[in-house]
Protein backbone atom coordinates (compact mmCIF):
# COMPACT_ATOMS: atom_id res chain seq x y z
CA UNK A 1 0.00 0.00 0.00
CA UNK A 2 1.40 3.40 -1.03
CA UNK A 3 2.07 6.56 0.67
CA UNK A 4 0.22 4.94 3.37
CA UNK A 5 2.37 6.92 6.16
CA UNK A 6 1.41 10.23 4.43
CA UNK A 7 -2.63 9.44 5.00
CA UNK A 8 -4.38 11.51 7.04
CA UNK A 9 -5.44 8.75 9.68
CA UNK A 10 -4.17 5.38 8.32
CA UNK A 11 -6.26 3.54 10.66
CA UNK A 12 -9.36 4.76 9.61
CA UNK A 13 -8.45 3.74 6.13
CA UNK A 14 -7.90 0.47 7.79
CA UNK A 15 -11.42 0.50 8.92
CA UNK A 16 -12.90 1.78 5.50
CA UNK A 17 -11.38 -0.86 3.63
CA UNK A 18 -12.49 -3.86 6.32
CA UNK A 19 -15.98 -2.19 6.01
CA UNK A 20 -15.57 -3.06 2.17
CA UNK A 21 -14.89 -6.13 2.70
CA UNK A 22 -17.38 -6.80 5.06
CA UNK A 23 -20.30 -5.31 2.46
CA UNK A 24 -18.89 -6.65 -0.59
CA UNK A 25 -20.38 -10.06 -1.85
CA UNK A 26 -17.74 -12.13 -2.81
CA UNK A 27 -19.50 -13.55 -5.89
CA UNK A 28 -20.39 -10.50 -7.00
CA UNK A 29 -18.05 -8.27 -9.89
CA UNK A 30 -19.01 -4.84 -9.13
CA UNK A 31 -18.50 -2.04 -11.45
CA UNK A 32 -17.98 1.29 -10.57
CA UNK A 33 -17.48 4.41 -12.45
CA UNK A 34 -15.54 7.08 -10.98
CA UNK A 35 -16.67 10.41 -13.45
CA UNK A 36 -14.31 12.81 -12.85
CA UNK A 37 -10.38 12.94 -14.17
CA UNK A 38 -9.24 14.25 -10.76
CA UNK A 39 -10.66 10.96 -9.04
CA UNK A 40 -8.74 8.45 -11.74
CA UNK A 41 -5.89 10.27 -10.90
CA UNK A 42 -6.16 10.26 -7.43
CA UNK A 43 -7.02 6.14 -7.38
CA UNK A 44 -3.87 5.41 -9.31
CA UNK A 45 -1.26 8.12 -7.42
CA UNK A 46 -2.43 6.66 -4.31
CA UNK A 47 -2.97 3.04 -5.40
CA UNK A 48 -6.49 2.08 -4.35
CA UNK A 49 -6.18 -0.85 -6.56
CA UNK A 50 -4.14 -2.52 -3.95
CA UNK A 51 -6.66 -1.25 -1.04
CA UNK A 52 -9.91 -2.60 -2.81
CA UNK A 53 -11.23 -6.73 -3.19
CA UNK A 54 -10.08 -7.91 -6.56
CA UNK A 55 -14.33 -7.92 -7.43
CA UNK A 56 -14.42 -4.22 -6.96
CA UNK A 57 -13.75 -2.81 -10.69
CA UNK A 58 -13.31 0.95 -10.82
CA UNK A 59 -14.16 2.19 -14.18
CA UNK A 60 -12.45 5.44 -15.53
CA UNK A 61 -15.01 7.60 -16.72
CA UNK A 62 -15.32 10.64 -19.15
CA UNK A 63 -14.43 13.45 -17.12
CA UNK A 64 -11.22 14.90 -18.33
CA UNK A 65 -11.76 17.89 -20.31
CA UNK A 66 -8.84 17.68 -22.29
CA UNK A 67 -9.38 13.60 -23.14
CA UNK A 68 -13.05 14.40 -24.74
CA UNK A 69 -12.48 16.99 -26.95
CA UNK A 70 -12.13 15.64 -30.90
CA UNK A 71 -8.83 16.34 -32.64
CA UNK A 72 -11.17 18.61 -34.87
CA UNK A 73 -11.33 21.37 -32.44
CA UNK A 74 -7.94 21.84 -31.86
CA UNK A 75 -7.21 22.24 -35.52
CA UNK A 76 -9.93 24.49 -36.04
CA UNK A 77 -8.58 26.92 -32.66
CA UNK A 78 -5.49 26.65 -34.10
CA UNK A 79 -6.36 27.26 -37.96
CA UNK A 80 -7.94 30.60 -36.35
CA UNK A 81 -4.22 31.06 -34.14
CA UNK A 82 -2.82 31.15 -37.56
CA UNK A 83 -3.94 34.79 -38.45
CA UNK A 84 -0.80 37.21 -37.76
CA UNK A 85 -2.55 39.24 -35.42
CA UNK A 86 -4.62 36.36 -33.33
CA UNK A 87 -2.55 35.74 -29.96
CA UNK A 88 -4.08 32.00 -29.07
CA UNK A 89 -4.34 31.28 -25.43
CA UNK A 90 -5.43 28.50 -23.15
CA UNK A 91 -4.06 26.57 -20.58
CA UNK A 92 -1.02 25.02 -19.77
CA UNK A 93 -2.31 21.46 -20.11
CA UNK A 94 -3.55 21.76 -23.41
CA UNK A 95 -0.27 22.80 -24.70
CA UNK A 96 1.16 19.38 -25.34
CA UNK A 97 -2.39 17.63 -26.76
CA UNK A 98 -2.03 16.62 -30.31
CA UNK A 99 -3.73 18.14 -32.95
CA UNK A 100 -3.33 16.90 -36.96
CA UNK A 101 -0.38 19.18 -37.35
CA UNK A 102 0.92 19.59 -34.26
CA UNK A 103 0.09 20.69 -30.97
CA UNK A 104 -0.30 24.26 -29.68
CA UNK A 105 3.30 24.38 -28.56
CA UNK A 106 4.48 22.91 -32.26
CA UNK A 107 2.78 25.47 -33.28
CA UNK A 108 4.02 27.90 -30.90
CA UNK A 109 7.82 26.29 -32.18
CA UNK A 110 6.71 27.28 -35.61
CA UNK A 111 6.16 30.83 -35.11
CA UNK A 112 2.06 31.08 -34.27
CA UNK A 113 1.75 33.30 -31.17
CA UNK A 114 0.57 30.84 -28.75
CA UNK A 115 0.99 31.87 -24.71
CA UNK A 116 -0.23 29.41 -21.39
CA UNK A 117 -2.63 31.55 -19.27
CA UNK A 118 -3.43 30.79 -15.89
CA UNK A 119 -6.84 32.52 -16.21
CA UNK A 120 -9.43 32.77 -18.72
CA UNK A 121 -9.17 36.66 -16.50
CA UNK A 122 -5.24 36.69 -17.84
CA UNK A 123 -6.68 36.50 -21.35
CA UNK A 124 -8.91 38.77 -21.11
CA UNK A 125 -5.94 41.20 -19.14
CA UNK A 126 -3.67 40.32 -22.39
CA UNK A 127 -6.48 41.54 -24.39
CA UNK A 128 -6.56 45.04 -22.56
CA UNK A 129 -2.72 45.38 -22.49
CA UNK A 130 -2.12 44.71 -25.86
CA UNK A 131 -5.10 46.63 -27.60
CA UNK A 132 -3.45 46.51 -31.42
CA UNK A 133 -3.85 42.47 -30.74
CA UNK A 134 -6.59 40.23 -31.15
CA UNK A 135 -6.83 37.73 -27.84
CA UNK A 136 -8.31 34.53 -28.50
CA UNK A 137 -9.36 32.34 -25.52
CA UNK A 138 -9.77 28.68 -26.14
CA UNK A 139 -11.71 27.53 -23.32
CA UNK A 140 -11.92 24.03 -21.97
CA UNK A 141 -13.53 22.18 -19.10
CA UNK A 142 -16.92 21.12 -17.39
CA UNK A 143 -19.33 23.12 -15.15
CA UNK A 144 -16.09 23.75 -12.86
CA UNK A 145 -14.74 25.83 -15.54
CA UNK A 146 -17.34 27.32 -17.38
CA UNK A 147 -18.26 29.55 -14.95
CA UNK A 148 -14.89 31.12 -14.99
CA UNK A 149 -14.97 31.73 -18.67
CA UNK A 150 -18.26 33.13 -18.72
CA UNK A 151 -17.73 35.89 -15.79
CA UNK A 152 -14.95 37.08 -18.04
CA UNK A 153 -17.20 37.44 -20.88
CA UNK A 154 -19.07 39.45 -19.10
CA UNK A 155 -16.45 41.70 -17.57
CA UNK A 156 -15.09 41.59 -21.35
CA UNK A 157 -18.10 42.66 -22.58
CA UNK A 158 -19.58 45.48 -19.75
CA UNK A 159 -15.81 47.27 -20.54
CA UNK A 160 -16.43 47.26 -24.00
CA UNK A 161 -12.82 45.08 -24.42
CA UNK A 162 -13.59 44.22 -28.61
CA UNK A 163 -10.40 42.66 -29.06
CA UNK A 164 -10.92 39.70 -26.53
CA UNK A 165 -12.93 36.44 -27.92
CA UNK A 166 -13.68 33.04 -26.46
CA UNK A 167 -13.44 29.94 -28.66
CA UNK A 168 -15.84 28.06 -26.74
CA UNK A 169 -15.68 23.68 -25.66
CA UNK A 170 -17.02 24.18 -22.85
CA UNK A 171 -18.78 20.53 -21.74
CA UNK A 172 -21.72 19.25 -19.41
CA UNK A 173 -21.48 16.09 -17.54
CA UNK A 174 -24.37 14.92 -17.28
CA UNK A 175 -24.93 14.48 -20.61
CA UNK A 176 -21.71 12.09 -21.17
CA UNK A 177 -22.95 9.97 -18.63
CA UNK A 178 -26.03 9.25 -20.09
CA UNK A 179 -24.65 8.19 -23.35
CA UNK A 180 -22.54 6.01 -21.39
CA UNK A 181 -25.04 4.62 -19.96
CA UNK A 182 -26.57 4.51 -23.18
CA UNK A 183 -23.91 2.77 -24.53
CA UNK A 184 -25.06 -1.45 -25.25
CA UNK A 185 -21.14 -2.78 -24.54
CA UNK A 186 -21.24 -0.83 -20.86
CA UNK A 187 -22.69 -2.32 -17.72
CA UNK A 188 -22.25 -0.48 -14.46
CA UNK A 189 -23.37 -1.02 -11.20
CA UNK A 190 -22.63 2.66 -9.41
CA UNK A 191 -21.15 6.03 -10.17
CA UNK A 192 -18.67 8.19 -7.88
CA UNK A 193 -19.80 11.43 -8.98
CA UNK A 194 -17.41 14.24 -9.74
CA UNK A 195 -16.22 16.43 -6.87
CA UNK A 196 -15.55 19.72 -8.04
CA UNK A 197 -18.60 19.99 -10.90
CA UNK A 198 -20.83 19.22 -8.37
CA UNK A 199 -19.80 22.80 -6.12
CA UNK A 200 -21.46 24.33 -8.87
CA UNK A 201 -24.25 22.03 -10.37
CA UNK A 202 -25.27 20.49 -7.05
CA UNK A 203 -26.33 16.79 -6.57
CA UNK A 204 -29.61 17.41 -7.90
CA UNK A 205 -28.57 16.83 -11.63
CA UNK A 206 -27.99 12.96 -10.89
CA UNK A 207 -31.07 11.90 -9.16
CA UNK A 208 -32.32 10.95 -12.81
CA UNK A 209 -28.97 8.17 -12.53
CA UNK A 210 -30.94 6.95 -9.32
CA UNK A 211 -34.26 7.45 -10.38
CA UNK A 212 -34.74 5.65 -13.59
CA UNK A 213 -31.36 4.03 -14.23
CA UNK A 214 -31.57 2.70 -10.58
CA UNK A 215 -27.82 3.33 -9.62
CA UNK A 216 -26.57 4.52 -7.14
CA UNK A 217 -24.29 8.17 -7.03
CA UNK A 218 -21.85 9.07 -4.21
CA UNK A 219 -20.04 12.42 -4.57
CA UNK A 220 -16.88 12.06 -3.63
CA UNK A 221 -13.80 14.20 -2.46
CA UNK A 222 -10.27 13.16 -3.39
CA UNK A 223 -8.40 12.46 -0.23
CA UNK A 224 -8.00 8.30 -0.11
CA UNK A 225 -10.00 8.54 2.95
CA UNK A 226 -12.89 9.88 1.16
CA UNK A 227 -12.67 7.62 -2.24
CA UNK A 228 -12.95 4.12 0.24
CA UNK A 229 -15.84 5.78 1.88
CA UNK A 230 -18.01 6.74 -1.20
CA UNK A 231 -17.38 3.01 -2.31
CA UNK A 232 -18.75 2.13 1.52
CA UNK A 233 -21.52 4.32 0.56
CA UNK A 234 -22.36 2.60 -2.35
CA UNK A 235 -21.69 -0.82 -1.46
CA UNK A 236 -24.48 -0.05 1.26
CA UNK A 237 -27.25 1.30 -0.97
CA UNK A 238 -26.33 -1.64 -3.37
CA UNK A 239 -26.93 -4.01 -0.32
CA UNK A 240 -29.97 -2.64 0.66
CA UNK A 241 -31.30 -2.50 -2.93
CA UNK A 242 -31.53 0.95 -2.93
CA UNK A 243 -30.44 3.95 -5.47
CA UNK A 244 -30.25 7.29 -4.14
CA UNK A 245 -27.70 10.11 -4.68
CA UNK A 246 -25.41 10.79 -1.42
CA UNK A 247 -22.78 13.69 -0.98
CA UNK A 248 -19.44 12.70 0.34
CA UNK A 249 -17.93 15.33 -0.40
CA UNK A 250 -20.07 17.82 1.98
CA UNK A 251 -17.18 19.82 3.44
CA UNK A 252 -17.14 21.61 0.01
CA UNK A 253 -20.20 20.50 -2.52
CA UNK A 254 -23.61 22.07 -1.42
CA UNK A 255 -26.67 20.39 -2.62
CA UNK A 256 -27.71 22.96 -4.25
CA UNK A 257 -24.78 23.90 -5.88
CA UNK A 258 -23.51 27.35 -6.53
CA UNK A 259 -26.21 29.41 -7.71
CA UNK A 260 -24.40 32.34 -8.40
CA UNK A 261 -21.90 30.41 -10.93
CA UNK A 262 -25.20 28.95 -12.47
CA UNK A 263 -26.88 32.57 -12.73
CA UNK A 264 -23.69 33.75 -14.15
CA UNK A 265 -23.31 30.39 -16.81
CA UNK A 266 -27.40 30.92 -17.77
CA UNK A 267 -26.20 34.69 -18.69
CA UNK A 268 -24.03 33.71 -21.22
CA UNK A 269 -23.77 30.51 -22.37
CA UNK A 270 -26.68 28.35 -24.21
CA UNK A 271 -26.53 24.79 -24.76
CA UNK A 272 -25.42 23.92 -28.76
CA UNK A 273 -28.37 21.46 -30.56
CA UNK A 274 -25.28 18.93 -30.03
CA UNK A 275 -21.50 18.55 -29.91
CA UNK A 276 -18.92 15.96 -30.79
CA UNK A 277 -16.88 14.26 -27.83
CA UNK A 278 -14.01 11.97 -28.92
CA UNK A 279 -14.71 8.66 -28.69
CA UNK A 280 -18.72 8.67 -28.13
CA UNK A 281 -19.94 10.84 -31.09
CA UNK A 282 -22.44 13.85 -31.26
CA UNK A 283 -23.52 13.83 -28.16
CA UNK A 284 -26.99 15.91 -27.93
CA UNK A 285 -27.55 18.84 -25.76
CA UNK A 286 -23.94 18.53 -24.18
CA UNK A 287 -21.99 21.60 -24.94
CA UNK A 288 -21.94 25.00 -24.44
CA UNK A 289 -22.13 28.61 -26.97
CA UNK A 290 -22.35 31.55 -26.66
CA UNK A 291 -25.73 33.61 -26.54
CA UNK A 292 -26.29 36.16 -29.22
CA UNK A 293 -26.00 38.44 -27.01
CA UNK A 294 -22.30 37.72 -26.50
CA UNK A 295 -22.00 37.16 -30.14
CA UNK A 296 -19.39 39.88 -31.08
CA UNK A 297 -17.05 37.89 -28.45
CA UNK A 298 -17.60 34.66 -29.84
CA UNK A 299 -14.45 33.38 -32.08
CA UNK A 300 -16.77 30.85 -34.44
CA UNK A 301 -18.87 33.84 -35.14
CA UNK A 302 -16.16 36.16 -35.63
CA UNK A 303 -13.50 33.97 -37.70
CA UNK A 304 -13.82 31.34 -40.78
CA UNK A 305 -14.10 28.38 -38.69
CA UNK A 306 -13.12 25.11 -41.45
CA UNK A 307 -14.85 22.58 -38.96
CA UNK A 308 -12.02 19.96 -39.39
CA UNK A 309 -13.74 16.49 -38.54
CA UNK A 310 -10.81 14.09 -38.44
CA UNK A 311 -10.55 10.46 -37.00
CA UNK A 312 -7.99 9.43 -34.41
CA UNK A 313 -5.00 7.18 -35.86
CA UNK A 314 -6.79 3.63 -36.62
CA UNK A 315 -4.87 1.87 -33.90
CA UNK A 316 -5.47 4.51 -30.79
CA UNK A 317 -8.78 3.44 -28.91
CA UNK A 318 -8.71 6.74 -26.93
CA UNK A 319 -12.83 6.09 -27.09
CA UNK A 320 -13.06 2.52 -25.82
CA UNK A 321 -10.88 3.92 -22.91
CA UNK A 322 -13.07 6.91 -22.61
CA UNK A 323 -15.90 5.00 -22.63
CA UNK A 324 -14.43 2.43 -20.23
CA UNK A 325 -14.92 -0.35 -22.83
CA UNK A 326 -11.03 -1.11 -22.42
CA UNK A 327 -8.33 -0.43 -19.85
CA UNK A 328 -5.67 2.09 -20.82
CA UNK A 329 -2.98 -1.24 -21.60
CA UNK A 330 -5.39 -2.86 -23.40
CA UNK A 331 -4.96 0.05 -26.54
CA UNK A 332 -2.11 -1.20 -28.72
CA UNK A 333 -0.73 1.88 -28.61
CA UNK A 334 -0.05 2.32 -24.97
CA UNK A 335 3.54 2.29 -24.27
CA UNK A 336 4.85 1.97 -27.24
CA UNK A 337 3.91 4.05 -29.62
CA UNK A 338 1.92 6.14 -27.19
CA UNK A 339 3.94 7.49 -23.91
CA UNK A 340 3.68 10.56 -21.58
CA UNK A 341 6.99 11.88 -23.65
CA UNK A 342 5.25 11.34 -27.06
CA UNK A 343 1.71 11.39 -26.42
CA UNK A 344 -0.69 9.77 -29.75
CA UNK A 345 -4.13 10.72 -27.83
CA UNK A 346 -4.86 13.27 -25.46
CA UNK A 347 -5.82 10.67 -22.61
CA UNK A 348 -1.81 10.57 -22.78
CA UNK A 349 -1.32 14.05 -22.13
CA UNK A 350 -3.17 15.06 -19.19
CA UNK A 351 -2.30 13.96 -15.85
CA UNK A 352 -6.28 13.30 -15.72
CA UNK A 353 -6.30 11.45 -18.02
CA UNK A 354 -6.65 7.49 -17.34
CA UNK A 355 -3.53 6.65 -19.92
CA UNK A 356 -1.34 9.23 -18.13
CA UNK A 357 -2.11 8.09 -15.03
CA UNK A 358 -2.12 4.51 -15.55
CA UNK A 359 1.24 4.44 -17.65
CA UNK A 360 3.06 7.04 -15.07
CA UNK A 361 1.71 5.05 -11.75
CA UNK A 362 1.12 1.16 -12.69
CA UNK A 363 3.26 0.74 -15.95
CA UNK A 364 6.34 2.64 -14.37
CA UNK A 365 6.18 0.30 -11.14
CA UNK A 366 5.94 -2.74 -13.41
CA UNK A 367 8.83 -1.80 -15.39
CA UNK A 368 10.76 -0.91 -12.12
CA UNK A 369 9.98 -4.21 -10.78
CA UNK A 370 10.69 -5.95 -14.22
CA UNK A 371 14.00 -4.35 -14.31
CA UNK A 372 15.08 -5.25 -10.52
CA UNK A 373 13.50 -9.06 -10.87
CA UNK A 374 16.27 -8.81 -14.60
CA UNK A 375 18.91 -7.54 -12.54
CA UNK A 376 18.38 -9.94 -9.71
CA UNK A 377 18.36 -13.00 -12.20
CA UNK B 1 -6.42 22.10 -15.02
CA UNK B 2 -9.22 20.93 -12.64
CA UNK B 3 -7.23 21.40 -9.43
CA UNK B 4 -8.64 23.27 -6.74
CA UNK B 5 -6.09 25.45 -4.49
CA UNK B 6 -6.70 26.46 -1.43
CA UNK B 7 -6.14 30.04 0.00
CA UNK B 8 -7.17 32.69 2.49
CA UNK B 9 -8.30 35.88 1.41
CA UNK B 10 -6.38 38.73 3.18
CA UNK B 11 -7.71 41.79 1.70
CA UNK B 12 -10.46 43.39 -0.80
CA UNK B 13 -9.56 45.73 -3.25
CA UNK B 14 -11.78 48.78 -2.49
CA UNK B 15 -12.68 50.35 -5.55
CA UNK B 16 -13.08 47.34 -7.40
CA UNK B 17 -15.58 44.80 -5.11
CA UNK B 18 -14.89 41.62 -6.89
CA UNK B 19 -11.43 41.48 -6.92
CA UNK B 20 -9.37 40.06 -3.82
CA UNK B 21 -6.03 39.12 -2.50
CA UNK B 22 -5.69 35.88 -1.55
CA UNK B 23 -2.47 34.17 -0.39
CA UNK B 24 -1.19 30.50 -0.99
CA UNK B 25 1.80 29.49 0.90
CA UNK B 26 3.02 32.54 1.14
CA UNK B 27 2.36 33.61 -2.37
CA UNK B 28 0.00 36.52 -2.77
CA UNK B 29 -2.19 37.22 -5.67
CA UNK B 30 -5.30 38.22 -7.00
CA UNK B 31 -8.21 36.32 -7.71
CA UNK B 32 -12.13 37.35 -8.98
CA UNK B 33 -14.31 36.64 -6.02
CA UNK B 34 -17.25 37.30 -8.29
CA UNK B 35 -19.03 33.68 -8.36
CA UNK B 36 -19.31 34.00 -4.27
CA UNK B 37 -21.71 36.67 -4.96
CA UNK B 38 -24.75 35.32 -2.64
CA UNK B 39 -22.67 34.99 0.21
CA UNK B 40 -19.65 37.46 -0.50
CA UNK B 41 -15.99 36.56 1.24
CA UNK B 42 -14.05 38.64 3.66
CA UNK B 43 -11.23 39.42 4.44
CA UNK B 44 -9.76 36.10 7.03
CA UNK B 45 -11.88 33.58 4.74
CA UNK B 46 -10.73 30.89 3.02
CA UNK B 47 -11.79 29.93 -0.47
CA UNK B 48 -11.06 27.26 -3.06
CA UNK B 49 -9.60 28.41 -6.00
CA UNK B 50 -9.85 27.41 -9.68
CA UNK B 51 -8.36 29.18 -12.73
CA UNK B 52 -7.78 32.17 -10.95
CA UNK B 53 -11.48 32.44 -9.66
CA UNK B 54 -12.99 31.80 -5.87
CA UNK B 55 -15.06 28.74 -6.69
CA UNK B 56 -16.32 28.18 -2.87
CA UNK B 57 -15.67 29.27 1.17
CA UNK B 58 -14.18 26.06 2.93
CA UNK B 59 -13.08 25.89 6.49
CA UNK B 60 -9.41 26.60 7.70
CA UNK B 61 -8.45 23.09 8.34
CA UNK B 62 -10.09 21.93 4.82
CA UNK B 63 -8.28 24.61 3.43
CA UNK B 64 -4.95 22.70 5.38
CA UNK B 65 -5.90 19.37 4.58
CA UNK B 66 -6.67 20.78 0.58
CA UNK B 67 -2.99 21.37 0.43
CA UNK B 68 -2.19 18.85 1.70
CA UNK B 69 -3.78 16.36 -0.89
CA UNK B 70 -2.11 18.53 -3.53
CA UNK B 71 0.97 17.14 -1.97
CA UNK B 72 -0.05 13.99 -1.58
CA UNK B 73 -0.95 14.00 -5.14
CA UNK B 74 2.15 15.98 -6.25
CA UNK B 75 0.41 18.77 -7.65
CA UNK B 76 1.48 21.24 -4.46
CA UNK B 77 4.06 22.11 -7.42
CA UNK B 78 2.28 22.97 -9.89
CA UNK B 79 -0.63 24.68 -8.40
CA UNK B 80 1.81 27.14 -7.32
CA UNK B 81 3.15 27.24 -10.58
CA UNK B 82 -0.65 28.05 -11.29
CA UNK B 83 -0.85 30.85 -8.93
CA UNK B 84 2.27 32.69 -9.39
CA UNK B 85 0.51 32.89 -13.11
CA UNK B 86 -2.57 34.71 -11.67
CA UNK B 87 0.04 37.30 -12.43
CA UNK B 88 -0.53 39.16 -15.47
CA UNK B 89 -2.75 41.91 -13.41
CA UNK B 90 0.20 42.43 -11.36
CA UNK B 91 2.04 44.45 -13.76
CA UNK B 92 5.18 41.78 -13.62
CA UNK B 93 6.00 44.06 -10.60
CA UNK B 94 6.18 41.32 -8.49
CA UNK B 95 8.20 39.23 -10.13
CA UNK B 96 5.68 36.62 -11.65
CA UNK B 97 6.44 35.02 -14.34
CA UNK B 98 4.78 35.62 -18.05
CA UNK B 99 2.95 32.59 -18.56
CA UNK B 100 5.53 30.73 -20.89
CA UNK B 101 4.94 27.71 -23.17
CA UNK B 102 7.30 25.54 -21.83
S1 LIG C 1 -2.59 4.71 -25.18
FE1 LIG C 1 -2.63 6.60 -26.39
S2 LIG C 1 -3.71 6.09 -28.25
FE2 LIG C 1 -4.14 4.44 -26.78
S3 LIG C 1 -6.04 5.05 -25.79
FE3 LIG C 1 -4.39 5.86 -24.54
S4 LIG C 1 -4.06 7.97 -25.31
FE4 LIG C 1 -5.28 6.87 -26.85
Amino acid sequence: MRFVDEFRDPELIAKASDEIRRLSDPNRHYRFMEVCGGHTHAIYRFGLKDILPSNIELIHGPGCPVCVLPMGRIDDGLAVAKDANVVFTAFGDMMRVPGTHGSPLEHKARGVDVRIVYSPADALQLARRNPDKQIMFFAIGFETTAPSTALTLMRAKAEGVKNFSVFCNHVTIVPGIRAILDSPDMRLDAFIGPGHVSTVIGCRPYEWIARTENKPVVTSGFEPLDLLQSIVMLLRQLKAGEAKVENQYKRVVPWEGNRAALKVLAEVFQLRPYFEWRGLGFISQSALKLRDEYAEWDAERRYPIPGTRVTDPKAAQCGEVLKGVLKPAQCKLFGNKCTPEHPIGALMVSSEGSCAAYYNYEHRKAAAMASSAGSAA
Amino acid sequence: MCLAIPGKIVSLVPDQEHIGTVEVAGVRRKVDLGLLQEEPPKAGDWVLIHVGFAMSKISEQDALEQMHLLQMLGESDLAMQEVRGYGLEEDGDSGPPAAKAN
